[in-house]
């Protein structure tokens, strides 16, 4: 017994079993239902497009990690998530070309050269969606409707109106359904359209105790306060804010990116802070803006307020008053 | 009855079934025990023994001049083997007297031969003393301090700590079930101290046979009323047990009786009766003994000066290498790398802990979850501490309160990165204590 020498350590000896990369998975077991929907309504190239994706973002990370001689993170799971987010967050017509840039962007851009996991300020499938955004506003805007995109998109492919366009009169067509906006039977970004999809999605993340309830409440809360007081078109308050938190990437956002824990507020506080922030924004960029979505540069947005939001809601040291000092005078 | 909590904590399993049914084992002392002279926190002991002599159970080893002491005894009779450096649970070696025992128990002269009821006040705070009683959840602060507060501060709350909120710790809730009497005389011994008519012992709700056993005896006499606190780590620190009871909170920086608490651990109070009943001082305590890789998990009444490894012997030995071995609880207890150290005063578990029990995990990156944030039981953002300390940025570790931290664990323990914030943390304190010592020069 005396040839192995028990370990030497600071306490606590005892550890929860939660790890870094059991969270991630989570996170991915949570999007598996949009995902399965975004297959379901834009068929298989939807697939092909989140697999390539998650493919580019991993290959990323272990070409940067591999190069710089850095220890690899891919375990954690991070880059998977980071890829799977970034698919659900484009079009089905996006060209595979351009998916590999926005992983590029993601993971080399946003993530690794501000220090890599833990240390991106924004989050990375955002970044990456809104570089190519900025950068291919027309490829990037290419919208189909459901079942009606094989394979191969051709150049001149006929683009649809999302629900959200329509509202905002930017876009000629007909607003589909409630049921349809809820199920995920419109145009839209692969994963964003079903918020049934999503709904569960969180839900699980919820219980499995990987996120709490106050971003995507307050976020989701906001929206629909904001577009039943200001509503859209000739529409009631009541339906004008169910298109409007069914509609766009309100959801996915809420549930998924705003909850990133590198990119959002650590205390209960700052994280509804950070919906109502992300809530507003997405409001008024919808309603005054010029794009008909405004959830991405929202939760961008919000992301850089962070560290301002964290310092804000820094939680009171115990036996201290709300100015910092001592609760009772000391003698 | 409604369960009293503080805000924060965590949950973690608290494993107490491997020894919680096992009734205390008097177990009979070695051949050869370690008694490291200092085993409390203050001024440092004069050893009054010397190599050769022949002790008595009970008998003084060591005394002092200073208020901030207290002195240790002899826990066999027998002779002084050695005086010289021994290691000490906490990996360091001290000042430590070695003494054959004689297998006699001889007894020196009680301490005390009076009843409760003829005692006064004064005469209680020195017997305490001379008893040499500390703190036994292992803080090793002296008892007889806490009972002599300074005059301008006024106790109003007395508590007795039966929280027990360490994983695997068994020998306070053993204690209350089988010594119940005992804690109730030694609270009131307390509350004669403080000429006060009510106390409170306070136990997690998670040890219903002692609550039962407590209540019963304390409905014996008058004023002693037992609280029932909901299963939360640690619901046995001072200050989140305070605010649990009296809904105050303990100044930043400050003590108990700053706002008219005193807390005592049942254990302690239950040897103030044994001081009291038998005049004996502090010389055994009940230790629990445990972990996976300790063949047979036990609450041993062990002398004080035992080694480990006797009491792994009695435990049935060790069935694999373990992974670590603690002095006291897994979440604040102390890892020794040997099992050549002796029992001490605060000694109140001994743990043998498998490799799954113990997983030693690399740290990776802070994620920024929150998790820790949201346990610390202080209000702390242990994420920025850390951050902070391994900056080496003592200023902002300062500003964002890093002194109040008491090491609870909470955060190390819900972190799903691994990080060893609490390390980090212990660092920067103990950088800040000493860039402060040098200051005061």
């Amino acid at each position: 017994m005396a040839d192995k020498l028990p370990v030497l350590s600071s306490s606590p000896h005892i550890r929860t079993s939660r790890s870094t990369g059991g969270i991630m998975r989570d996170v991915i077991i949570a999007l598996l239902p949009a995902l399965c929907c975004g297959v379901y309504f834009f068929g298989f190239r939807a697939l092909f497009l989140v697999v390539l994706s998650v493919i580019s973002c991993i290959g990323f990370e272990y070409l940067w990690q591999k190069l710089l001689h850095k220890p690899s993170t891919l375990p954690d799971g991070t880059a998977a998530v980071t890829g799977l987010l970034l698919g659900l967050n484009l079009p089905v017509t996006t060209p595979w070309w351009t998916m590999v840039i926005g992983a590029f962007v993601a993971i080399i851009i946003a993530k690794q050269l501000f220090g890599g996991t833990g240390h991106n300020f924004v989050n990375p499938a955002l970044c990456g969606r809104a570089f190519l955004l900025a950068s291919w506003p027309v490829l990037m805007t290419r919208w189909v409707l459901p079942f009606e995109t094989g394979f191969f998109i051709s150049p001149d492919v006929v683009s649809s109106a999302t629900p959200l366009a329509i509202l905002k009169g930017t876009a000629e067509g007909e607003l589909p359904s409630l049921i349809s906006m809820f199920l995920g039977n419109i145009g839209g970004c692969i994963g964003e359209t079903s918020a049934l999809a999503l709904l569960l999605g969180g839900i699980y993340l919820v219980l499995r105790g990987v996120i709490r309830i106050h971003t995507p409440l307050s976020f989701i809360g906001t929206v629909a306060v904001l577009s039943f007081f200001f509503s859209s078109g000739d529409l009631g308050a009541t339906e004008s804010m169910l298109y409007h938190i069914f509609g766009g990437g309100l959801f996915l956002g809420a549930i998924f990116m705003a909850t990133d824990y590198v990119t959002s507020p650590i205390t209960g506080k700052g994280q509804i802070v950070m919906g109502i922030g992300c809530g507003v924004l997405t409001f008024v960029i919808r309603r005054f803006g010029g794009y008909p979505e405004g959830a991405t540069y929202a939760i961008l947005l919000m992301n850089i307020a962070t560290p301002l939001i964290d310092r804000f809601t820094k939680p009171k040291t115990f036996g201290t008053t709300k100015k910092g000092g001592a609760k009772y005078a000391k003698k | 009855m409604r369960k009293l909590t503080f805000s924060g904590g965590i949950h973690p399993d608290d494993t107490k079934s491997l020894t919680a049914h096992l009734p205390i084992e008097e177990i009979a002392p070695p051949e050869l025990l370690y008694f490291p002279a200092q085993q409390h926190i203050g001024a440092p002991p004069e050893i009054i023994v010397d190599v050769g002599d022949s002790v008595r159970l009970g008998q003084p080893l060591t005394k002092s001049e200073a208020f901030v002491f207290a002195p240790l005894a002899s826990s066999v009779s027998g002779t002084v083997k050695d005086i010289g450096l021994y290691l000490h649970p906490n990996g360091t070696k001290v000042p430590t007297i070695v003494i054959e025992n004689d297998g006699l128990d001889t007894k020196a002269e009680p301490l005390n031969t009076k009843t409760l009821d003829e005692l006064s006040p004064k005469e209680i705070i020195r017997l305490v003393r001379e008893a040499g009683l500390v703190g036994m959840g292992g803080a090793g602060f002296p008892t007889h301090v806490k009972l002599s507060p300074p005059p301008e501060k006024v106790v109003t709350d007395i508590i007795i700590n039966g929280a027990e909120c360490e994983p695997y710790l068994t020998s306070d809730h053993r204690l209350m079930l089988e010594r119940a009497k005992d804690v109730i005389l030694g609270t009131q011994a307390v509350m004669k101290v403080f000429s006060l008519g009510t106390a409170t012992i306070a136990i997690e709700e998670n040890k219903p046979d002692a609550i039962a056993a407590v209540s019963e005896e304390a409905k014996k006499v008058s004023g002693i009323r037992v609280a029932v606190l909901k299963k939360k780590y640690p619901q046995g620190a001072e200050k989140q047990l305070i605010s649990a009871i009296t809904g105050r909170q303990v100044p930043s920086g400050g003590l108990p009786a700053d706002i008219g608490c005193v807390v005592l651990n049942v254990g302690t109070t239950a040897e103030i009766a044994q001081v009291i009943t038998n005049g004996t001082p502090l010389y055994r305590r009940v230790v629990t003994v445990s972990g996976n890789a300790v063949a047979e998990p036990k609450n041993q009444l062990l002398r004080i000066g035992t080694p480990f490894s006797y009491a792994f012997s009695q435990s049935g030995g060790l069935t694999e290498p373990p992974s670590k071995i603690i002095m006291g609880g897994p979440m604040m207890g102390i890892a020794t790398c040997s099992q050549d150290v002796p029992v001490v005063k605060g000694t109140s578990g001994i743990l043998a802990l498998s490799e799954k029990e113990a997983p030693w995990r690399n740290e990776s990156a802070c994620l920024r979850c929150g998790r820790c944030t949201t346990v610390c039981p202080l209000g702390l953002v242990p994420s920025a501490l850390t951050a902070y300390a391994k900056l080496k940025d003592l200023e902002q570790c300062e500003k964002y309160h890093i002194m109040d931290c008491m090491e609870c664990g909470s955060c190390s323990y819900v972190c799903p990165a691994q990080r060893h914030m609490i390390q980090s943390i212990r660092w920067a304190k103990s950088e800040l204590q000493k860039k402060r010592a040098a200051m005061k020069k």
